[in-house]
């Protein structure tokens, strides 16, 4: 979490109230006020991980492309097969750069033939929707329409999450993962998705920023923690998903990132498709990499990654895993240096803590049922 | 939460309790530990190690952040709190208790007068607490 200046006002969600009602220390995040945490940033890693846990994250992106020409659009513009992807169905997917960097790791949901929601990073909103319009102006017959002030979206997320909500919704049960679904939650029209960025089952809920509060008072009485910015940032880190702006950048690509099987090259020309077809073919020089510290430490942000006494990276994301109970990090480091045992070193502060290379991700739950 | 009487604070929220025996008792204050959150790991010197009054005693790592702890008196280390150093969560749970960090000799304890009463650190709280350092 790093600090930010306040040059604009913040936005603030519809869950404002109720954050600064239940004590929530908040924070700046990406143009919003948002609560950093409740009560205890391990004690609500530790409520998502043992039981369920809610989390405001109405300040992602919600857009909304639509149009005879949307699906051509973001088949051209995303790394995923769009025209392949079935209504109803969500991918996890990047937008890329000419040089094939990530502008944003993002989701998108096709609603309908011509109908898709991007959920893209806070931080990347204005970015992506510069990039969007500067593809979709030319070709007309696609509107982008963001609607993320308008509606409110909630995560909720552990292994008593889909069981508890299915008080909500019946059709919950049957919703595989990577699906959605619209239907009306405590009298309000409400997407319900499949997805979530902790590790955990889970389910997200898209609806009318006034309805926000309503289902966030539904879920907290059926027993889950509220949790903030600083639990979803070690729940995301044990899973191993990448944050953008940190593990993944408009320097990096996918397959240096480790996320080949997000993208399909054999697709049509896509942006980017150059760059990673060419690193595909020679491989890639650098790999982004999951450690371990073998001694204590929290291997932070941008503290340097050493071989010896040479430098051979930087940290990208670390934390202390309280489910593991051990220091983990990200980095990228050259390829000769990515094979899992592979031994490092961390420079904490000027001391030399060893590291070993460990398979990605940190944490898998047990699969369901 | 109130802050002890006998104690005296320093502007960087460390805590200091001059015992009978004439050992100084060092912590860091409830707000510290708020301000840190979950704290993870404790880096505090070997005993016998000299410290000056203000100068880097030691490191507090929490899940958020690292940082400095500063000595608020100068002196010689005595012994360091084992319990908080393998179990850091008791310096958010009793900082002014369990959670304490190192006993010190103290040097002059003419440097006593540089801190504040609980009234005054209070007062610092309320006038310009909500930033640390």
């Amino acid at each position: 979490m790093r600090a930010e200046a306040h040059s604009q006002p913040l936005l603030r969600t519809s869950l404002y109230d109720a954050h600064v009602a239940l004590g929530a220390r908040m924070v700046p995040f990406s143009g919003w006020e948002m609560p950093l945490q409740y009560t205890s940033i391990l004690a609500e890693v530790r409520a998502v991980r043992g039981h369920c846990g809610i989390f405001d994250v109405s300040h992602m992106g919600r857009i909304h492309i639509t149009g005879p020409k949307a699906a051509s659009l973001l088949h051209k513009l995303l790394a995923a097969d769009v025209l392949a992807l079935q209504e109803g169905r969500s991918r996890y997917s990047f937008l890329l750069n000419e040089g094939g960097g990530i502008i944003d790791d993002t989701i998108l949901y096709r609603e309908g033939r011509d109908s898709f929601i991007l959920v893209c990073n806070a931080a990347n909103r204005p970015a992506v929707l510069e990039w969007i319009g500067r593809w979709a102006a030319p070709q007309g017959a696609v509107a982008v329409q963001d609607r993320t002030v308008g509606t409110a979206m909630v995560a909720f997320q552990g292994p008593r999450a889909l069981p508890l909500a299915l008080s909500l919704s019946p059709l919950l049960d049957g919703l595989r993962p990577f699906t959605f679904t619209r239907t009306q939650i405590l009298g309000s029209e409400c997407m319900m998705a499949r997805t979530g960025y902790t590790g955990e089952d889970g389910v997200e809920f898209i609806l009318p920023a006034e309805a926000g509060p309503l289902i966030w008072r539904a879920l907290q009485e059926m027993g889950a923690a509220p949790c903030g910015l600083g639990a979803r940032d070690v729940l995301r880190l044990e899973a191993g998903l990448m944050l953008h702006g940190s593990d993944i950048t408009p320097s990096t690509t996918p397959l240096e990132a480790g996320l080949d099987r997000f993208v399909s090259l054999d697709k049509e020309d896509f942006i980017g498709a150059q760059t990673l077809r060419d690193q595909k073919r020679s491989g890639v020089s650098r790999r982004l990499v999951g450690f371990r510290l073998l001694a204590r430490g929290i291997p932070r942000h941008g503290y340097p990654i050493l071989n010896g006494t040479r430098v051979v990276g930087e940290v990208t994301s670390g934390a202390y895993s309280p489910t593991l109970d051990m220091d983990i990090g990200m980095g990228y480091v050259a390829l000769t240096l990515s094979a899992v045992g592979t031994r490092l070193q961390v420079d904490i502060r000027g001391r030399k803590v060893e590291a070993e290379v460990v398979p990605l991700p940190f944490y898998a739950r047990r699969p369901a049922r | 939460m109130s802050y002890p009487q006998a104690f005296r604070y320093s502007k960087e929220h460390e805590w200091v309790r001059l015992d009978e025996d004439g050992t100084a008792v060092v912590g860091v204050t409830h707000f510290a530990q708020e301000q840190l959150g979950d704290i993870v790991y404790l880096a505090l010197p070997e005993p016998g190690t000299s410290v000056v009054q203000f100068a880097k005693l030691g490191e507090v790592e929490s899940v958020k952040a690292v940082s400095d702890i500063f000595s608020p008196l100068g002196g010689t280390v005595l012994e360091v709190n084992k319990e908080a150093v393998d179990h850091p969560e008791v310096v958010n749970q009793e900082p002014h208790g369990r959670g304490w960090l190192v006993k010190l000799k103290p040097g002059d304890l003419g440097g006593v007068r540089n801190l504040m009463t609980a009234q005054e650190y209070e007062a610092f709280l309320a006038a310009d607490g909500t930033k640390r350092h």
